[in-house]
């Protein structure tokens, strides 16, 4: 073996310090899936019609597309067939959804400090207001009242629902309709809990918008669903992050994001994905099938994207920009790393449709131990879009013999005024490389955390500060178990 | 300081380094010359601990200890620096980052505090001065896109903060304009003090000019084949190695 596998090898075997579990009694539906499921989740949040019928409409379609194709296939990954009666649909603590945080259980409290999102008052981060959800349900939310002071709407999906309908009516499956796709249909009949944002125009949103989301139960699958909607000439930068309990069975979570900015608008969205990524041997995990789009609904609007994909067993996912208005811009900058029997399916459509839109994509893949990682990505230019401009730049890192790297670009354009450019590169960390770095005194762990950092610079360039401290940190940990 | 006795060393199962003897001592500044090929190279290399070649037979003592028992980042926490011949390029991160995680793991391992981000600035920002280096450098990527000449230069930048007590560069005057040679020449006597010592890997007498060595030893053929003082490298420039490899030829 040579060095430079050895020290990757070492540096695979991923510790993940967020697979415990939180001992709460918690309300839970039986598994299984049929129209009394989605009627209980339904009056559990005690919803409006409306809304139930979109459910019911969604779950219809959804039989319907698991009786004739199933899941979509074409993805660059394998797992086994999904049982989707035995998921749980919904499974929140009993002492929930509460007036004050003396009222949330105080394990779930702790949880999430352990978990680094503290939401007492005295600790809780400044400058990020934090949507906690845990399992099917969100537990708190903080600086709600300092946000509404602005007209800023910031709350959990299910609250939404009950206090601003109309809001909930109008934008809601605007971007991603619920026939979208398999797993945003079923999202749509079974959605949990999420976060909603609704920034007023002209509003600058003074602090970050975060969701924490913690599965907890066993054998339940989350489903949640965050819409944000940024007025004309409103700015809002939203976080989002993910863990999960370490199981030896896979479990479910597909979620689905929607996105609209209004004229002028600008959403920053940024997610640093750390589901549980199962062991070694690829037992266990997390299946992360995600729908997320954003509609740049309004000239000079602009939607940005950045992931730091880490964790999840398989990640299947596609965070995409619909350039509606004229002058919009759409970017997406993303990592993935994939170790252990990882795999990633990941990239970004952009769709070109107002005249003068631009979109940026910048992917960078690293694979490690056995994991598999693919960029998939269509950029597309509608014939009426004219003067679109797209640059995609694509990298692979191999670490080891075992894994592997894919890129799938599609690239339609009808259009001819439009440019696009597509960069890709594949590399690896060389024996040369590692011994510079050792000369100089660094270790192999500190050699390959460092280059692998380099490696990513351009997207986590992109994060917000303390994300971006947070993602250097996860790579280092992930590396750590998945430099493989 | 560096004590090397018999020796042998082999890449990919053919030895190329048959049997090296050399003392160095603290304060002592040697210059190892030779032929392409020789073996000068592999030798720094060695010395260094690159995982590509396998020490067959012989010793290797620095300051003391085995030398050969110690992985390479432990040699470099030792004090052992080698100004590399290739500088690799590490894209994404900066000079500055790079140094100062190098800096910071060879203080910790001698005990001393490490430098903080303004700290480290500061005494990067004093030793660049010293080697006539253009600011910039910090935040370029690690030799990414630098000339040859920047690359060297960067590397005694980075011996020049490690502050080593045992230099070996290899070939670092090759690819200098006259103007770099004599700023990397001052950045190598700037090194040269009495607990310190300095081995240079090179091909032409150029540098000793500026850095003016102890010992000079003939590498041909995988053996030392001639030790002098400096008049030896001055006679090997007027006359050329191919009398000294016909030497080494003979059994």
């Amino acid at each position: 073996m040579t060095d430079t596998t050895k020290t990757i090898t070492d540096l695979t075997a991923r510790a993940y310090p967020y697979g415990f579990v939180t001992p709460v009694e918690a309300d839970t539906a039986p598994p299984g899936l049929d129209e009394d499921i989605i009627r209980l989740i339904s009056s559990k949040k005690g919803e409006p019609a409306f809304m139930l019928d979109w459910r019911l409409r969604a779950y219809r379609h959804w039989l319907g597309m698991e009786r004739e194709a199933g899941e979509p296939r074409w993805a660059n990954v394998s797992y086994p067939p999904i049982d989707y009666q035995s998921i749980v649909y919904y499974s929140a603590p009993k002492r929930k959804v509460a007036a004050s945080l003396e009222d949330i259980d105080p394990e779930i409290l702790r949880t999430f400090e352990k978990l680094g999102i503290p939401l007492d008052e005295q600790k809780r981060l400044s400058g990020v207001a934090v949507d906690a959800v845990f399992d099917s349900v969100s537990v708190a939310t903080t600086f709600k009242e300092k946000l509404a002071e602005l007209g800023i709407i910031f709350c959990s999906f299910s609250e939404a629902v009950r206090e601003h309908p109309d809001l909930v009516k109008k934008y809601l499956g605007s971007v991603v309709p619920q026939t979208d796709n398999f797993f945003a249909a079923l999202n749509s009949a079974v959605f949990s809990d999420g976060s909603f944002c609704y920034v007023p125009k002209g509003v600058r949103c003074p602090m970050e918008l975060s969701t924490y989301f913690r599965m907890n139960s066993a054998g339940t699958g989350q489903f949640e669903r965050t819409l944000i909607v940024a007025d004309e000439g409103s700015t809002v930068s939203y976080l989002e992050g993910c863990t999960a309990p370490m199981r030896d069975e896979n479990q479910l979570h597909a979620a689905v994001v929607e996105l609209v900015a209004l004229e002028g608008a600008y959403i920053k969205y940024s997610t640093v994905q750390n589901w549980y990524a199962g062991d070694a041997e690829g037992r266990g995990g997390v299946f992360n099938f995600v729908t997320k789009r954003g509609k740049c609904a309004g000239a000079r609007s602009r939607i940005s994207w950045t992931q730091v994909e880490t964790g999840s067993a398989i990640t299947w996912k596609y965070p995409s920009v619909l350039l509606v208005g004229d002058e919009s811009i759409g970017e997406f900058y993303s990592v993935a790393l994939t170790g252990h029997r990882q795999q990633a399916d990941t990239g970004t459509k952009m769709i070109h449709i107002g005249r003068n839109t631009r979109s940026t994509i910048v992917s960078k893949g690293i694979s490690a131990g056995h994991g598999n990682n693919t960029y998939r990505g269509l950029v597309k230019v509608m014939p009426r879009a004219v003067n679109a401009r797209n640059y995609t730049q694509c990298d692979s890192m191999l670490l080891g013999k075992e894994c592997g790297a894919h890129t799938f670009p599609y690239i339609e354009v009808a259009n001819s005024s439009a440019v696009v450019e597509h960069e890709a590169s594949t590399r690896k960390i060389s024996e040369d490389q590692l011994f510079y770095c050792k000369q100089r005194g660094l270790s192999s762990e500190d050699a390959v955390s460092m280059i692998v950092n380099g490696f990513c610079k351009e997207v986590f360039r992109n994060l917000p500060m303390e994300f971006a401290v947070e993602a250097t940190r996860l790579l280092a940990v992930s590396l750590e178990g998945s430099v493989g | 300081m560096l004590s090397v006795r018999d020796l042998h060393v082999a890449v990919l199962g053919k030895e190329i380094l048959h049997g090296i003897d050399v003392e160095v001592g603290a304060g002592e500044v040697h210059a190892v010359m030779g032929p392409n090929g020789s073996g000068k190279s592999t030798l720094a290399q060695v010395l260094a601990g690159h995982p590509g070649y396998t020490v067959t037979r012989g010793l290797a003592r620095f300051a003391g200890k085995d030398l050969l028992a110690m992985p390479p980042e432990e040699r470099a926490r030792e004090g052992v620096f080698l100004a590399f011949q290739y500088p690799v390029e590490i894209p994404g991160v900066t000079n500055a980052e790079f140094l100062r995680a190098s800096v910071n793991a060879v203080r910790r391992h001698r005990g001393l505090d490490e430098l903080d981000a303004i700290d480290f600035l500061a005494l990067l920002k004093q030793k660049m001065a010293d080697l006539e280096m253009d600011p910039s450098f910090m935040r370029r990527a690690l030799n990414e896109g630098f000339s040859g000449g920047e690359k060297k230069r960067n590397e005694v930048l980075q011996m020049a903060l490690l502050e080593p007590r045992l230099a070996l560069l290899d070939e670092t005057d090759s690819g200098l304009d006259i103007d770099a040679l004599r700023t990397v020449a001052a950045g190598i006597n700037r090194l040269r003090r009495p607990d310190n010592a300095i081995v240079l890997v090179t091909h032409y007498q150029r540098l000793l000019g500026y850095v003016e060595p102890d010992r000079v030893h003939v590498l041909a053929g995988g053996r030392i084949v001639r030790s002098g003082d400096k008049q030896l490298a001055l006679e090997l420039e007027a006359r050329g190695y191919e009398w000294l490899e016909a030497e080494a030829a003979r059994p």
